[in-house]
């Protein structure tokens, strides 16, 4: 009996000495090893450079603000093994994160359990938000419109009629490339295939498919992410296949001319969430600052995950004023992140009742010849509002 | 439908024959250890994944003062051979050849062991390259020479020189690998081990040593294919050897296992199965099916092969063990 009481006693003094009064955890969750790590470790650092800015405004108000990372390597699994750490630590008050719909979508189920609030600079399967979680918010646009910018830009200015559709089988490049096949369709276009596959490095049996198409198809549209797309198409122009390709925002990453080669990638379309710095005239200055802290250019990712990270930040400062001063519960973070109104370096971000950016932008790129990802060619932006819940 | 499949029928036995030699070259060292240990080295996808990556950084390092694209092929084959063999040799020396000592009887202890060290294995190269390079994807440098193609039959299938270096250099491994199990004395005493080891050991052979040089001649076939399978494939992660390594093994029990021209057969046959559902799937079964059940398919019929032939194709000729 003693024995128990004692556990009691110390199980409680654990708890409140994990739950100091004056800490404000920020945390990020997003692939940091594994194939996806490059796009991954530009939502930490994107993060981060927010939270650094912002501490010397959160000792002011008397609190100390840290960022933790966590590594959910493109794993749902793992992910939600994270978000049970996550929601374990009553210091966390706000996650960014994730890269991947499909590790997003059951780790925000875990946050929502304790009303921990989620932005999310890049998850942009539908789903994230249709499910009207009240704790989960994203600024970035979404597959169902990503998938029809592409589809139009395909048919209207690159006048192709027949495509080729090609997913990974997971929910972000399964759901990207249906959206992309019933907008096409849908305009007059046709797709001549639409398969799945979990291939990583023989894309024999595909490119043989393509070849022998008929109608022959005059774009290949890939809905995944660049590991795969990458050796894809070098394989593809080594065949001597010069079919124009595009894909979703997957495709964002400077590793995809690596993995192609300069001149197999050169000329590929996509379409993204996150448009490059470039794109952005305010973001300008932060990421020279962030080029000048961590040594690596500042890619799309990298600005939206900022942009959440201040989303948080501005409603974690609302909520302490409305609490007098004192430590917000979770719930209320959540609640001031949907009333959030505010200018941040990727435009207005204002969120509708789902937890979508009122107005999120699309970009249609295409690959630059010279090999260096800053040089891609910013075709068009679209803005464009998330279509309501189904 | 039936013209589609025939314009391309020449081009998917082409690719088969290709994937296929990748499987036999590795389900020999599947079929070598199993013939002489009765031990199925799952390490030995591994030691493939081993012999890919060294490639690569053969090819990173030395392309740019070694001008013919050959001479570089074959210094990455010979250096993939070695350091693969060499990695098999330390693998039996430490993990399997103290269970043996032991006397450890339970069939599962080495099985597991095969498992725990595939996985070391893995991280480890994860590790060191991520420390070195920090890249996780690896490519192949693209060297002038190797890269050519050439098409026949009218541009119905297509050709690249990489694709019959393939070809050639597993079918040289091959015929060299039946002589020296055959014609030389090392062939007889490795043959000898896996038809008796106590009874070999009484004959004046250290049963030891030859463990450790199949697991060499074995493990430096697995990393010269892994070589070949990075110059073909171009794209090379710790974690390639995987599904290569499943279905090489599965080549081998198809042609039987622990028989040397079975493994080679089953390697072949399982290429042109996973190549041919690969690109006809869709076109068979009018887009129902893509070309993610290639794999589904093609093991289902090997199911069925065994079904009817438990002793794998050229399983008649395995030797019992007296």
């Amino acid at each position: 009996m003693r024995k128990v009481g004692l556990l009691v006693a110390g199980a409680a003094a654990l708890g409140m000495a994990l739950g100091q009064a004056n800490v404000i955890k920020i945390a990020t969750q997003s692939p940091l090893s594994g194939p996806q790590a490059a796009l991954g470790e530009q939502i930490k650092l994107g993060a981060e450079l927010a939270v650094e800015e912002a501490k010397a405004r959160f000792k002011a108000l008397g609190f100390d603000l840290v960022l933790v990372p966590y590594d959910d390597q493109a794993n749902p699994d793992v992910g939600v093994a994270n978000a049970n750490r996550i929601i374990n630590d009553p210091d966390i008050l706000g996650v960014v994160g994730h890269l991947n719909s499909g590790v997003a979508i059951p780790s925000s189920e875990v946050y929502a359990r304790v009303g921990l609030v989620m932005v999310s600079p890049a998850n942009t399967n539908p789903r994230v938000t249709d499910r009207r979680l009240p704790n989960v918010n994203r600024i970035c646009g979404r597959d169902d419109v990503q998938g029809p910018v592409g589809a139009e830009y395909a048919f209207n200015n690159l006048k192709v009629r027949n495509v080729f559709v090609i997913h990974d089988k997971t929910a972000y490049g399964q759901g990207l490339a249906e959206e992309f096949k019933k907008r096409f369709e849908a305009l007059g276009g046709k797709a001549v295939a639409f398969v799945g596959t979990e291939e990583q490095s023989n894309f024999v049996p595909i490119i043989n498919q393509i070849r022998g198409a008929r109608p022959v198809p005059q774009l290949i549209y890939f809905g995944g992410i660049y590991s795969q797309i990458g050796p894809f198409v070098k394989q593809l122009r080594e065949r001597g296949v010069r079919i124009r390709l595009m894909g979703g925002d997957g495709l964002d990453s400077s590793e995809f001319v690596r993995l192609a080669g300069k001149d197999n990638a050169a000329g590929t379309f996509y379409t993204t969430v996150a448009g490059p710095v470039s794109a952005f005239p305010k973001a300008k200055a932060v990421a020279q600052k962030f080029k000048q802290k961590y040594g690596k250019d500042m890619e799309g990712f990298g600005i939206y995950a900022y942009d959440s990270a201040n989303v948080i930040l501005t409603a974690l400062e609302n909520a302490i004023k409305a609490a007098g001063g004192k430590k917000p519960t979770r719930e209320q973070v959540a609640q001031e992140v949907r009333k959030v109104k505010m200018e941040g370096l990727t435009g207005a971000i204002e969120f509708d009742d789902k937890g979508d950016n009122k107005k999120a932008k699309y970009f249609v790129m295409q690959v630059a010849s010279t090999g260096n990802w800053a040089d891609n060619k910013l075709i068009r932006v679209i803005e464009m509002a998330a279509p309501g819940a189904k | 439908m039936l013209e589609q499949i025939l314009t391309l029928l020449p081009q998917v036995i082409f690719d088969g024959f290709v994937l296929g030699f990748v499987y036999a070259m590795v389900a020999l060292g599947y079929t070598m250890v199993y013939g002489v240990l009765e031990l199925i080295n799952f390490a030995h996808s591994e030691i493939f994944m081993i012999g890919a990556v060294v490639g690569v950084e053969v090819f990173r390092y030395l392309a740019p003062s070694v001008g013919n694209g050959f001479l570089l092929l074959l210094l990455a084959l010979v250096l993939g051979g070695v350091i693969a063999g060499l990695t098999a040799i330390l693998v039996e020396r430490f993990a399997y050849r103290p269970l043996r000592k032991r006397g450890t009887t339970n069939r599962l202890v080495p099985l597991i062991t095969a498992i725990g060290v595939s996985f070391i294995l893995q991280d480890l190269v994860r590790l060191i390259e991520g420390l070195w390079h920090n890249e996780f994807f690896l490519r192949m440098r693209t060297v002038e020479g190797l890269e050519s193609s050439f098409s026949l039959f009218g541009g119905s299938v297509f050709i690249q020189t990489k694709s019959l270096i393939l070809i050639g250099v597993s079918i040289l491994m091959l015929v060299g690998l039946t002589y020296l199990v055959n014609r030389t004395k090392l062939g007889v005493a490795i043959r000898a081990v896996a038809q008796d080891l106590q009874t070999a050991s009484l004959m004046g052979i250290d049963p030891d040593r030859i463990i450790s040089r199949t697991f060499l001649i074995g493990g430096s076939l697995g990393g010269v294919a892994g070589v070949l399978f990075a110059l073909q494939y171009t794209t090379v992660s710790p974690y390639v050897g995987f599904l290569p390594g499943i279905k090489a093994f599965t080549a081998a029990v198809l042609g039987g296992i622990g028989n040397i021209p079975g493994a080679m057969l089953g390697g072949l046959v399982l290429g042109q199965l996973e190549n041919f559902f690969g690109t006809y799937l869709p076109i068979l079964t009018n887009g129902n099916f893509g070309t993610e059940y290639k794999d589904v398919v093609a093991f289902l019929i090997l199911i069925l092969i065994l079904l009817f032939r438990p002793q794998g194709l050229l399983g008649q000729i395995v030797r019992e063990k007296v």
